[in-house]
């Protein structure tokens, strides 16, 4: 319980900043068209592609004898970015077909 | 100063992922936002390979393989998302968001075999990383199976209890590596992630096709949360504020898309929707359907006053949309006021059908909500729908046994007719029969819809 307690002081910022995100998350999207759900649904899946970073540091600080952690990271960095590119490219092709009725 | 230029450039990464979401609820701004969070991801990446330093002060390595995975995911991501079908979305972005899990949970494994730390707070975080990440992948690709038809739904409310014990015990099993955990050792991590990824596949299995919007959308909340769990195991702000962000963000837009069927969110999780299929189907056996003929249909249409669409799912498999707008045009030329009418959820997506009939080029003032549709109905001559069927089941207004009873419905049996379009007598994806196709004023069309529309524009040009 006490290594709990710890962790929870030692990181009490990063843990202010998760509660304040939820509440802004959640701000951010209430209100939204019915039309906009598919491309916005595809637009936060391709920002949570974020978690590449993650994979570029497992990759990055990984020994260069340690076969798992660059097979893996390898994968990781593949697959994260293909969250983000693909994501990004197919909203950007749903909004595209919005735009082109406006003219 | 490298540290600096890292912080600052995670620091405009988070705020343009929050902008960007904003921008991306509007309309006008959308197509901006979402360039906005891409610049901002592009920035944040490039910074991470060129300043991130770990604790001892060693720059990112291994820099040729990290471009090497870079530039596969980007060449390949790419070709995707270009050749996708824009019927095909839902499943796509299923399959990214589960690309997206796949490497939240890799980058719990090997931080947890690389890092034998037994400290609480990063085994919770690990643990958790990894099964949110696993559960991800696998229901995002079980998701994916079945919008793509190459999986079949497998109900039966044993699995739905299976299921639930099966979460329970994932759950107990990472309180045991956290609080003993020397009981199972290193394979804890590999057991977790095997249970983790059946839970996954099990989870999906029994949901419905009228649910599955919520389920991608759950799931894309659900790596959202793997990847801010990954931003707590580097301390790294933007991972954080990123997937909190879209953990939240995503969970409320589930919560919206489930208001919209009238259905709380748990009863689709853990709840069995095919459960009541026997009671309501059992009637339709001694009712008969009226068919109408395409002949007859084209000229009931073209002298109508006001004609509405109510577009489905099954315009969207059969690619329909394009001959759709030929149709709808085809009316509009001979003086009938035709509408599209669209159910929040129609299609497999909240909005996918505004993305098809945006495609097929459909202006915007023609695609109706369903509030702003209701109302019209009883002076509509004719609605046509197309490969729709639950959307318009008037079970869900009048008989309270209906599994989606109180689900808000277009109202199309208030019309004066209804010509109902549909492949064959087969039940909608909820898997709940149709009181509409034996109403007095419904005819039934039988054929595929892009056929059907197709003949009725041929016959509607010799009139």
């Amino acid at each position: 319980m006490e290594e709990l307690f710890n962790f929870f002081i030692t990181n009490k910022e990063f843990i202010y900043v998760i509660i304040l995100s939820i509440f802004l998350g959640v701000e951010v999207i209430s209100n939204v068209p019915a039309i906009l759900h598919t491309p916005l649904m595809s637009g936060a899946n391709a920002i949570h592609g974020v978690v590449i970073i993650g994979a570029i540091i497992v990759m990055g600080h990984a020994s260069p004898d340690n076969i798992l952690a660059i097979g893996l990271g390898f994968v990781a960095v593949v697959l994260g970015t293909l969250n983000v590119v693909g994501g990004f490219v197919v909203t950007n092709r749903m909004l595209e077909m919005f735009k082109k009725k406006k003219k | 100063m490298s540290n600096f230029i890292l912080e600052i450039s995670y620091l405009f990464g988070s705020i343009s992922f929050i902008l960007g979401l904003k921008m991306l609820s509007h309309p006008e701004t959308a197509r901006k936002g979402n360039l906005l969070a891409a610049a901002g991801m592009a920035i944040a990446i490039l910074a991470t390979i060129f300043f991130h330093k770990n604790e001892a002060g060693q720059p990112i390595g291994n820099l040729i393989w990290i471009f090497a995975a870079i530039g596969l995911g980007t060449v390949v991501g790419y070709m995707m998302a270009m050749k996708v079908k824009m019927t095909a979305m839902p499943q796509m972005v299923s399959l990214f968001n589960g690309m997206g899990g796949a490497c939240a949970a890799i980058i719990s494994i090997v931080e947890y075999t690389s890092h034998p730390s037994h400290e609480v707070g990063f085994l919770i975080i690990a643990f958790l990383g990894l099964m949110i990440g696993s559960v991800s992948f696998s229901g995002s690709m079980v998701a994916y199976g079945k919008l793509d038809g190459k999986i079949n739904d497998w109900r039966s409310n044993a699995l739905r209890m299976f299921n639930n014990v099966l979460l329970l015990g994932i759950l107990a099993l990472i309180a045991v590596g956290i609080w003993s955990p020397d009981m199972i050792g290193e394979p804890i991590i590999w057991i977790l992630l095997v249970v983790s990824l059946i839970y996954g596949v099990l989870f999906v299995m029994p949901i419905g096709g009228a649910d599955m919007p919520v389920v991608i959308s759950l799931l894309n909340s659900f790596t959202g949360v793997a990847a801010a769990l990954g931003g707590f195991l580097y301390s790294n702000a933007v991972m954080l504020t990123g997937g909190i962000l879209v953990g939240s963000a995503g969970t409320i837009l589930t919560v919206l898309m489930c208001q919209a069927m009238n259905r709380p969110l748990w009863s689709v999780i853990f709840g069995s929707f095919g459960g009541g299929d026997a009671a309501a189907g059992g009637e339709d056996g001694e009712q008969v359907v009226k068919t109408i003929s395409v002949t007859d249909a084209a000229i009931l249409c073209a002298y109508a006053k006001r004609v509405a669409i109510v577009p489905g799912y099954g315009l969207a498999v059969a690619q329909a949309q394009h001959t759709c707008h030929d149709f709808e045009r085809m009316l509009g030329e001979k003086g009938v006021e035709v509408t599209y009418a669209i159910h929040p959820v129609a299609g497999r997506m909240p909005g996918h059908m505004n993305v098809l009939l945006a495609e097929a080029d459909v202006p915007y003032p023609k695609l109706l909500e369903m509030e702003e549709v209701n109302p019209q109905m009883p002076s509509t001559d004719v609605v046509i729908v197309v490969g729709a069927n639950d959307v318009v089941n008037p079970a869900a207004e009048n008989d309270p046994s209906s599994p989606i009873y109180g689900m808000p419905i277009i109202q199309v049996d208030k019309a004066r007719n209804v010509i109902v379009m549909k492949r064959s007598m087969g039940k909608g994806y909820a898997g709940i029969a149709n009181s509409l196709f034996f109403k007095d004023k419904t005819r039934m069309l039988f054929g595929d819809a892009k056929d059907t529309l197709g003949k009725l524009v041929s016959e509607l040009k010799q009139m």
